[in-house]
């Protein structure tokens, strides 16, 4: 089948991070006491969770040629919202269902809000979202008093804590929301039209692609995973945390980069991103379980990013061509 | 000073330039240079400035051999380019502009007051006595911008000074006021290299005029030794080629009708289009031929005028509108305007028409690759995969890819901006045939190509356009080339015998 023969080259490059990650998983089941055990490797499913959420919606912003830095706050604001909305729920009411929803709709409409400045006021995507970051940040400290909004009813916890069958809800939250992603992006209308806004948004525009409307939608959907990711990891501590989620935006941003996702747009897959985010989780979780001190962890990550970085350039991938600016 | 090229060639892959061209330039002379697009103009120009490396050929000055590697070598000899986009830093001022990186300093301190006395003194002489030297560069008008620009080349003495269509950014105030300062510079011994379409430019400033076509040198001559008429057959030379698919039908209704369009620089522009018919654009660069294109297919605001297409008011907001209407535009620049080059063929075919295969917004890649290849097959483009990316075809390939989107989104209208440009000979013939097939099933299609031969030889009708207005419709037996290139070049003949 033809589409194999296209794919070659994202297949190619995702095998060689798959041989990585054995590679890896090899040396830390080696060197690393307990690396694994059935129950570390859950965890490190769960660890990788909520960023490997945030991770297929950023995808999806790259792929446009966009970047969106303000995902790490909406965690904390659209987990604190829901918080405080569960807790407003009268004993017996469906708090979890209040809190879902309220953590979903601040983060489309923060996401909405995104889009609109990008798409159509023509911000670069950096700044708009940077500003995002701030203004999100800044909202869930004030919304909640600066405090951790704790005490919720139990079925706020159900998302994050829940284990059927042995693993952690987190991550069947993760693998339905990277299942979703993959398929809207390689089998739908818009998926294709992500790739061709991204590849060369002018050509796509003058080929009757609603580029600005592609754009708005992406952030729009990418905040909306934000609540879903920033929900999951309120129910996992059981609080909404308005300093939760700091930086989550660099982690993300690296999940993508190194699963070869083009930062020029139009190039990339899911299934990258899902290995990148697994690759790095895996680094982590190894490097902690061998004692290696937290802070030449951090520039292992950043190695292994710049390694990802210049792989992508040699292999001609990002060839650093048209895509980088938003289509009119 | 005098520079001379002998014999220079400058090849590209597939494609030669420049082919073995000379020219002296002398000081103190205005040189015009004058061809068609794509006679070699540019690449001749950016070698003497030294922005472009001759694959043979040499340059001399004053009998001395000399070799440019990069426009500075060129500068240190004297040899300045004035660009059509202007250099200039657009947040400094005027004296830091003229005195950019020869700034007078002390110790790494620039003394501004020197500087703005010394920009002031270049500017007099040039008889620029109201532009300011303390005047923001972004706030000025293009005319005082390019006097910046003269002003920089006269403070870095250069004595060759190359200037590209200076006048094509100008008002006819504004180009007196240059001719003067072109005059002045002739008087101190500057020789002027000037690039320009424009007969009545050349023939009021120039002493001699070179011709260049297809990249060869076709004469020089003096200004007086020569007619209008003869810088004409000189530019245009080539008879018309025949072999050009004729219709083998006659033209059925009109389906586009363009009624006193205003678009960026087109002015009250009318046109029809009828089933069947290929109306070919032709005009210089800048005459508004593709700003119209992109009007018509929504891709410009209209800001005046009215349009129909096949009998249904059409006023496009977006090319998407235009498309659901009927209407396709193949762009000049096929790369950055019509591809996505690192989708694959099938990719780039089926964006337009994606909604058709889908089902509730998801794709039947069967359908999608079924359809697409039935369009592929009939355009034949050659390749073992429609998964291939489209970057690695040939241009003619390329083109056949956004036909085919087109074909699979039954545009009814098609617009062609420069249809074969970087396509080799043979696969414009196939180019050629593809439009004469499509317009004898009915489809109605405007050219705009600045290759003459082609547009006439391609057209059942020519429409010409100069500074944004339709001066002539001629039908084919009237359009004949130098009548064309002489209303393209505002010489038509009532205005010879005025």
């Amino acid at each position: 089948m033809s589409v194999r023969e296209r794919l070659s080259w994202q297949r190619a490059a995702d095998f060689v991070l798959i041989l990585a990650t054995i590679a890896e998983a090899i040396v830390f089941a080696t060197i690393a006491p307990g690396f694994g055990s059935v129950a570390n490797l859950i965890n490190i499913a769960l660890s990788i969770a909520v960023t490997g959420i945030l991770a297929v919606g950023m995808t999806a912003v790259i792929l446009t040629g966009g970047i969106d830095l303000s995902v790490g706050s909406l965690v904390a604001l659209t987990g604190t919202a829901a918080a405080m909305a569960a807790a407003a729920v009268p004993r017996g009411g469906a708090a979890g269902i209040v809190a879902l929803v309220v953590a979903i709709a601040v983060g489309a409409i923060a996401g909405m809000l995104n889009g609109s400045f990008i798409a159509y006021l023509r911000v670069q995507p950096f700044v708009a979202t940077l500003a995002m970051l701030t203004i999100a940040r800044g909202a869930a400290f004030i919304l909640s008093g600066g405090r951790s909004i704790g005490n919720l009813p139990d079925s706020f916890g159900v998302l994050g804590r829940a284990v059927p069958f042995g693993i952690p809800a987190p991550v069947y939250v993760f693998a339905a929301v990277a299942m979703i992603g993959a398929f809207v992006l390689n089998r739908t209308v818009f998926g294709r039209r992500v790739y061709a806004t991204g590849g060369n948004p002018e050509a796509s525009w003058l080929a009757g692609v609603g580029t600005q409307r592609v754009i708005w939608l992406v952030y729009a959907l990418n905040g909306l995973l934000a609540g879903l990711a920033g929900l999951t990891l309120a129910s996992r501590l059981g609080a909404g945390v308005p300093n939760s989620g700091l930086q989550y935006e660099l982690d993300v941003i690296a999940a993508v980069v190194v699963g070869g996702t083009s930062l020029a747009g139009g190039r990339g897959t899911i299934v990258g991103t899902i290995w990148g985010t697994v690759f790095i989780g895996v680094l982590t979780n190894g490097l902690n379980l061998a004692n290696v001190d937290p802070y030449v962890q951090k520039i292992a990550l950043g190695v292994v990013i710049l390694i990802a970085a210049i792989g992508d350039r040699v292999a001609g991938r990002s060839t650093g061509g048209p895509g980088t600016g938003h289509g009119s | 000073m005098q520079v001379s090229a002998r014999d220079l060639v400058k090849r590209y892959p597939g494609v030669v330039a420049l082919d073995r061209v000379s020219i002296d330039v002398r000081g103190g002379e205005v040189h015009a240079v004058a061809g068609e697009n794509g006679a070699g103009k540019s690449t001749l120009m950016h070698i003497l400035a030294g922005a472009t490396v001759p694959n043979e050929g040499t340059l001399t000055i004053d009998g001395a051999d000399v070799q440019f590697r990069s426009p500075r070598d060129a500068q240190s000899r004297g040899i300045r380019m004035i660009h059509q986009e202007l250099n200039l830093a657009l947040d400094m001022t005027v004296a830091e502009n003229i005195l950019l990186g020869a700034e007078p300093s002390r110790a790494g301190v620039v003394n501004r007051r020197a500087m703005h006395e010394k920009a002031r003194a270049v500017l007099d002489r040039l008889g620029e006595h109201r532009l300011s030297t303390r005047a923001r560069v972004g706030n000025l008008s293009l005319a005082a911008r390019q006097m910046t620009e003269i002003a920089k080349a006269v403070a870095a003495d250069a004595s060759i000074v190359i200037m590209d269509e200076p006048t094509a950014i100008l008002a006819q105030e504004e180009t007196d006021a240059l001719f003067r300062v072109i005059e002045q510079l002739r008087q101190d011994g500057v020789g002027i290299v000037y690039v320009s379409h424009r007969f009545d430019d050349i023939f009021r400033i120039a002493d001699r005029v070179t011709v260049l076509r297809d990249g060869c040198l076709v004469d020089t001559r003096p200004l007086a030794e020569i007619t209008r008429d003869e810088l004409v057959r000189l530019m245009i030379g080539r008879e018309l080629a025949a072999g050009y698919p004729r219709p083998s039908r006659a033209p059925g209704d009109d389906v586009l009708v363009v009624d006193r369009v205003s678009s960026g620089p087109v002015r009250d522009a009318s046109l029809v289009v009828r089933a069947g018919e290929i109306v070919s654009v032709v005009g210089l660069v800048g005459a508004g031929r593709t700003e119209l294109a992109r009007a018509i297919f929504g891709a410009a605001p209209v800001t005046g005028g009215r349009m129909r297409l096949a009998g249904a008011p059409h006023a496009p907001r977006s090319p998407a509108d235009a498309i659901r209407a009927g209407l396709a535009l193949l762009p000049e620049d096929r790369k950055r305007q019509g591809l996505v080059l690192i989708a694959a063929i099938r990719e780039n075919v089926s964006l337009t028409s994606l909604p058709t295969f889908a089902h509730v917004g998801v794709i039947d890649r069967r359908r999608e690759h079924a359809s697409v290849a039935r369009w592929t097959d009939a355009l034949s483009v050659r390749t073992p995969s429609l998964e291939k990316e489209v970057r690695q075809l040939s241009g003619g390939n390329q083109q056949k890819v956004v036909l085919a989107r087109w074909m699979l989104a039954n545009a009814r209208v098609l617009l062609f901006d420069e249809p074969t440009r970087g396509i080799d000979v043979g696969a414009k013939a196939d180019i050629y045939r593809l439009m004469r097939r499509l317009a004898d099933d009915g489809a109605a299609l405007l050219v705009i190509s600045s290759d003459l031969p082609e547009a006439l030889g391609m057209a059942d009708r020519v429409v010409v356009m100069r500074e944004g207005r339709i001066v002539a419709t001629l039908d084919r037996d009237e359009a004949l080339a130098e009548r064309v290139a002489a209303l393209m070049l505002g010489e038509s003949p009532m205005a010879r015998g005025a």
